[in-house]
């Protein structure tokens, strides 16, 4: 992909504050049109890398190519990047319409035609009402849709956005998840957009980036992430509720390797090479099916708390042994204490080293063949 | 009940210290229109019979004593603190307002030390440095000219403007910045649309308060400066003449020399507005 024309090439940046490596040579690609997810933890450095991407980072070392150009040694006002900041960053001391106008008077354009351009992306983003307010009287909703509107309005190449939903209200974020998609296709941009929040990466994400410490650690398509995260705190942060990771030692058996977990002999359709080494099973929540009687195959557990989500409850077992283990269930859960027997999907069961924590490739490449 | 009784203690107290602070002004206004033999007059009396010869006497230099004629040189004095304030805020501002954004924005080596060094330059009481000051300045030819005074009343100006303004550009997130650099424009640009607009009122407020303290300032004239030279502070003493002191001329003086700094400040009460940059960042 380094040969890619168009779009965004992120070639080993690298972001230290003295001693302090906040990003260990992150590489990214991102197509025209695409949208990758950057997906992280708080402190991970997702917004660090957005910064370095934009040229606001002195610190910043390693290439960025913008639509073939490399603009690693350009300042930000020569990048053609648009940027959502998190914390919205209007000017206080403009009106919203000059606000979106800015990156129009900084090309120098004739006055009409920034009129109309700022009018047109104003109408596409529901805000034409509010133009001549300031900042200062707008709602939140209404200044995050300003500040997209002034990252939009310009057209860029690239479109940046450090988490835009962050500050807004449960309702509005949801509007926004329904519509970013089809703005930033028809933007045409090469789009990153940060989250912490799982659901506005499977939402809206062609691709999705996991950055953890710093590191970049997986990127795939949403689903794929989802179902076989490339390591146990990727498995930990991609998910709501998390994925279950049960100790466990592989055995080899006749087709894969047999493991003892919650109770049960599962066999799992996997490499034995992998058999005998300390090991983590990963299971899902929805992969664990939950019956209120004994079943065959199905191993018992005491209910102990249950939290109704709107069309599902998560509900947390405790098999003999004390594992603790979430489960998901549609309808009304049993009362809590009561005896349950549950029985995982071993197909749909990952394995990760136990001391590396990573995703056991032999193991994930049935998991891909399985999905 | 008692909340009434509280109210009422409450406007006592208040009554009190304004009375307080505003008897000594309000009896200077007094004093100004009134004739030395008024003023000395014992019992005092509030039968005032308004003169405007305290004034006259200012603004035409001419000054009538018991023991003759003397010439009064205030309108000179006034220009001189006219000029010196306004030559040393601007040049402090000038120096100042990059300064400050500098240690608001960098880390760069040594930068709290040069701060602080600068801050420290108002603990040191004037009176420590000014004998050595003068002795340099004769030597410097700096000695009673106007570039020496301006450069001096930088010990009073410079380290405010500095640490006010600093923290008004702290204030504002540097988010701000970003995203006009992000739009197109260029660094300077970015200085000059987006930070200092938002800094408008520390810089104000920081200008208005080194202002006072450039008018205000006594002792560094008193030393640094001759006749032709001295602000309305030095230039007041003259009024202590060998056939008296000239309480009403005094009176007068402080009134007029009041007045610039009154309009100043009320002129830019409305830059003083703080809350310019509320709900513009969120977070």
């Amino acid at each position: 992909m380094s040969g890619m024309v168009d779009g965004l090439a992120v070639r080993d940046v690298r972001v230290a504050f003295g001693k302090t490596v906040a990003l260990h040579g992150a590489s990214l690609d991102v197509a025209p049109g695409e949208t990758l997810v950057l997906f992280g933890p708080s402190g991970a450095g997702k917004t660090v890398l957005l910064r370095a991407i934009a040229g606001l980072d002195p610190n910043a070392t390693g290439q960025v190519v913008v639509a073939g150009r490399d603009v690693s040694s350009a300042g930000p006002e020569h990048r053609n990047i648009g940027v959502a900041f998190q914390n919205f960053a209007l000017y206080p001391h403009m009106p919203a319409y000059e606000n979106i106008a800015s990156p129009l008077h900084a090309r120098r354009l004739p006055a009409a035609e920034i009129k109309a351009r700022v009018e047109r992306i104003a109408a596409l983003l529901k805000i034409s009402h509010v133009l001549g307010q300031q900042p200062r009287a707008l709602s939140n909703g209404q200044k995050q849709r300003t500040a997209l509107a002034r990252a939009l309005v310009g057209e860029p190449k690239i479109l940046l956005m450090d988490d835009p939903l962050r500050n807004v209200d449960a309702k509005l974020r949801y509007e926004m998840r329904m519509e970013l998609p089809r703005l930033l296709r028809r933007s045409g941009a090469a789009s990153i957009y940060v989250t912490q929040d799982y659901r506005e990466a499977m939402s809206l994400g062609d691709r999705v980036a996991v950055l953890i410490e710093g590191h970049v650690v997986q990127t795939d398509h949403p689903e794929q992430v989802y179902d076989a995260p490339a390591s146990i705190a990727v498995a930990r942060l991609f998910g709501d509720p998390p994925l279950n990771l049960v100790p466990c030692r592989p055995q080899a058996g006749n087709d894969g390797v047999r493991v003892r977990a919650l109770g049960l002999d599962l066999g799992l359709p996997v490499d034995p090479a992998v058999a005998g080494r300390e090991s983590l099973l990963g299971l899902r929540p929805e992969d664990i099916a939950l019956f209120r009687e004994a079943q065959p195959g199905a191993a018992p557990a005491t209910l102990e708390v249950a939290t109704p989500l709107h069309e599902k409850t998560v509900v947390l077992l405790r098999t003999p042994d004390g594992q603790e283990v979430l489960a998901s269930m549609n309808g009304a859960a049993p009362a809590p204490g009561a005896a349950v027997w549950i029985q995982p999907n071993a197909g749909r069961a990952l394995l990760y080293d136990a001391g590396t924590g990573l995703l056991d490739r032999r193991a994930a490449r049935v998991v891909e063949a399985a999905a | 009940m008692s909340d009434q009784v509280f109210r009422v203690l409450r406007g006592v107290a208040l009554l009190l210290v304004v009375v307080f602070f505003l008897f000594p002004i309000a009896w200077i206004l007094l004093m100004s229109f009134e004739t030395n033999e008024q003023i000395l007059q014992i019992p005092p009396t509030l039968a005032v019979h308004p003169t405007l010869a305290n004034y006259v006497a200012l603004l035409s230099g001419k000054l009538q004593t018991a023991s003759g004629t003397l010439d009064v040189t205030f309108l000179g004095n006034l220009w001189n603190s006219v000029l010196l304030s306004v030559c040393s805020v601007a040049l402090a501002l000038l120096l100042g307002v990059p300064a400050a954004y500098a240690f608001a924005r960098f880390r760069f080596r040594g930068g709290e030390n040069i701060a602080f060094t600068l801050l420290s330059f108002r603990f040191a009481p004037p009176l420590l440095v000014l004998l050595p000051l003068l002795l340099y300045f004769q030597d410097l030819g700096l000695a009673n000219t106007y570039v020496g005074l301006i450069w001096v009343y930088q010990l009073i100006c410079l380290p405010l403007i500095l640490w006010i303004v600093r923290g008004y550009f702290e204030d504002a997130s540097p988010d701000i910045e970003y995203a006009y650099r992000v739009d197109g424009h260029s660094w300077w640009s970015g200085f000059t649309k987006i930070a200092l607009p938002l800094a408008a009122p520390g810089i104000a407020s920081a200008g208005l308060l080194s202002f006072i303290f450039a008018w205000n300032n006594f002792v560094f004239a008193l030393v640094l400066a001759s006749a032709d030279k001295q602000p309305v502070t030095v230039g007041a003493l003259a009024f202590v003449t060998a056939s008296g002191i000239q309480y009403g001329i005094i009176a007068a003086a402080i009134v007029l020399s009041i007045l610039p700094t009154l309009a100043l400040a009320l002129y830019a009460q409305r830059w003083l507005v703080e809350g310019l940059s509320l709900g513009a960042v969120k977070g």
